[in-house]
């Protein structure tokens, strides 16, 4: 059973993050590297991905004069995406286990497990 | 460059989305399926995912033990990932482009929903551990 | 049936010998485990070198002496590196990762695979993923893009699945009689995953990855051959072909599910239908009636009938209450209560599923309410039958479901 595991934070909060001295964040990279290292170890890691900051995500709301209709301007309390893992796990609870870890490695924020819908018994 | 494209929506909107008409939800279905087609005979799609209900969405923290703490309350305002596309293309113009037509998928009486399309940059790099 | 897509002339022909390969290798080695790696390499191999320089005369021995020369080179390097230790307990420790294996020329090869790949001791996708890596000669990057994850991935899972058969200790040797009469379900069970795995994930017509359905039948028709008198073998094959047999229909032009009472039966495959009940017939005959038979046995009900309205269900129902006693289960009773209610009515049926909603197996999962949806509607309670339906849409992770469940509900709104 696929699951996407989901990091967000707001704006602030990735304000302060980046403000860590960089060996921490480093230490943090390689925490959640080893993480998803594990993962493939154990057999299933789909992938993960990470996002850029949120001051570079855009809103787009269809289009006017051929023009998509864009805009960047977001309320404060805002949760935006940080990255995401994917893994294919044996139950949800296994799914629960690896979003506790990651929560536990990135100061407990919490994290939030979405089950893959599939096409017929797979995802594309 | 990668970008993610991604459907956020409110429980409430997801409730209505539930409720729409056999028309409306066979015109917005047939939609999907021919945009996907689009990204891929138009080389920029990577990859789809639909994701479950927000009725099924669990929230997880760490307790003292490392066990997880799993929780499935969310204020009425969140916002839920309902779906995301992930296509590579030259500018983020290009990416603004493939949003709005995402965005046009028909909504109730089969006109184009202008639905909001968050686009974000996907990180290249060490975090790129993925497909 | 679907047409199996090769990417060369030659790849069935390689899925056939590996696992004889793989057997001639372990028992030249006295190492499953390495041989089953060094079989997968000279696999790859074969589909590198075989396009340009054609296909060898004997292909089987071509493998053995590929597969036997990275064995070799594999050993150099672990004598070499063992002589490098100065412990010797190290190396006494070393020399027990070989196992030991019968020289008994005669056994089959294939069968032994395919017990020790089911078994028990591993998970379900361990299993499937090691199964058809040696037995179905897939290649470790095809079960990868079958199942939709990473190719690393999917090594690891293969890797792990045997060293957990390593650790519980099984011989390279056919189980005994009585062995193979207790290991069996599990082997049938896993050819049975990979058959859904496969059939579900059919989409249309247009196969874009491996099938996984067309090679759960051939593996089963292998296993048949080699136990040619087991009616549940039999049983099994029987019910993919009936089940197969419906492939064409289950799917619109948009992709959208059609159940089995809306399909268009001028698609079913006859021949896949006829051979199914031949084998179902010959099955049946042997006396002991066993779960795959009876699921077989439904499906040719249904495969029979010409129309909808021509399905037997009073022998439906008197199967699935077959099927409740030799395998029950709450999905079996789920079943049940349907046939039960085209039988007696949905006041039947839904009475059926009370007792389901006290099943903690099952209660609160979304099929229970997709039926309940419908028996609300054959009653004629609509609002009951859409909330239901509603219901069960939030709870199916299948976007083809959600989506015919959300339809179903719509149309009975618009009434």
């Amino acid at each position: 059973m696929k699951y996407i595991l989901l990091m967000s934070g707001t704006r602030a909060g990735v304000e302060a993050y980046h403000a860590w001295p960089k060996q921490d964040i480093d230490a943090h990279m390689a925490v959640l590297h080893r993480i998803s290292q594990d993962l493939t170890e154990s057999g299933e890691f789909v992938g993960t991905q990470g996002l850029t900051e949120p001051k570079e995500a855009k809103v787009v709301r269809g289009e006017k004069n051929g023009l998509p209709v864009t805009d960047g301007i977001f309320p404060e309390s805002k949760e935006f995406l940080l990255g995401y893992w994917i893994v294919d796990v044996a139950n949800a609870e296994r799914a629960y286990a690896i979003a506790g870890r990651i929560s536990a490695v990135s100061l407990n924020i919490p994290i939030e497990v979405r089950q893959f819908a599939t096409y017929e018994g797979k995802s594309r | 460059m990668k970008y993610i494209l991604m459907m956020n929506g409110k429980k409430s909107d997801f409730e209505g989305y539930a409720r729409w008409s056999k028309e409306d939800l066979q015109a917005n279905v047939s939609f999907m399926r021919a945009f996907s087609k689009e990204l891929k005979d138009s080389g920029v799609f990577v990859s789809t995912e639909g994701l479950g209900w927000p009725s099924e969405a669990k929230l997880v923290k760490a307790g003292k033990n490392g066990e997880p703490i799993t929780d499935g309350v969310f204020p009425e305002s969140k916002e839920f990932l309902a779906g995301y596309w992930i296509i590579d293309v030259e500018s983020p113009e290009q990416a603004y482009k493939v949003a709005a037509r995402a965005s046009q998928a028909p909504g109730p009486g089969g006109k184009p929903g202008n639905m909001p399309i968050e686009v974000r940059p996907v990180l290249s790099g060490h975090a790129d551990l993925g497909l | 049936m679907a047409e199996h897509l090769y990417n060369a002339p030659f790849e069935h022909l390689l899925r056939e010998l590996a696992p004889q390969v793989i057997g001639a290798v372990a028992r030249r080695f006295r190492d499953f485990f390495s041989a089953e790696d060094a079989v997968q390499e000279a696999m790859i191999a074969a589909f590198t070198q075989w396009p340009q320089e054609g296909v060898p005369e004997n292909p089987r021995g071509w493998l053995i002496q590929v597969a036997s020369r990275r064995m070799t080179d594999h050993m150099r390097s672990e004598i070499a590196r063992r002589e490098r230790e100065t412990a010797v307990a190290a190396e006494t420790e070393n020399l027990t990762s070989f196992l030991e294996v019968e020289t008994d020329m005669d056994s089959d090869d294939t069968l032994i695979l395919l017990f020790m790949c089911c078994h028990p001791a591993l998970s379900p996708s361990s299993a499937i993923a090691l199964t058809l890596r040696a037995v179905g000669g897939l290649t470790t990057a095809e079960i990868a893009h079958a199942f939709l994850v990473p190719e690393a991935t999917m090594a690891q899972r293969i890797s792990r699945a045997k060293q957990t058969i390593k650790t519980s200790g099984v011989p390279f040797r056919l189980p005994s009689p009585h062995e193979r009469t207790v290991r069996l379900p599990a082997v049938l069970h896993v050819l049975y995953l990979i058959f859904s795995e496969g059939y579900t994930s059919s989409i249309g017509s247009h196969l874009q990855r491996f099938d996984l359905a067309c090679e759960a039948i051939r593996l089963t028709r292998n296993t048949k051959t080699l136990l040619p008198d087991n009616p549940e073998v039999a049983g099994l094959l029987a019910l993919m072909l009936l089940t197969d047999a419906r492939r064409a229909a289950r799917t619109g032009p948009n992709e959208e599910l059609i159940p089995l009472d809306k399909q268009d039966r001028k698609l079913w495959d006859r021949s896949q239908i006829s051979e199914g009940i031949e084998l179902l017939a010959a099955a049946l005959s042997k006396g002991a009636v066993g779960l795959y038979q009876i699921q077989a046995a439904i499906a040719a009900v249904h495969d029979e009938a010409e129309s909808v309205g021509d399905t037997d269900w009073p022998q439906i129902l008197a199967l699935y209450e077959l099927l409740k006693r030799v395998a029950p289960s709450p999905m079996v009773a789920l079943n049940l209560a349907i046939a039960a209610a085209m039988v007696h009515g949905p006041a039947k049926g839904l009475d059926l599923l009370r007792a389901l909603d006290r099943d903690p197996r099952i209660a609160g999962h979304y099929r229970l309410d997709a039926v309940r949806a419908h028996f609300f509607e054959k009653m004629g309670d609509y609002k009951a039958a859409i909330q239901h339906f509603r219901i069960a849409a939030a709870g199916t992770t299948s976007m083809p479901e959600r989506n015919y469940l959300l339809t179903e509900a719509a149309r009975l709104a618009g009434d």
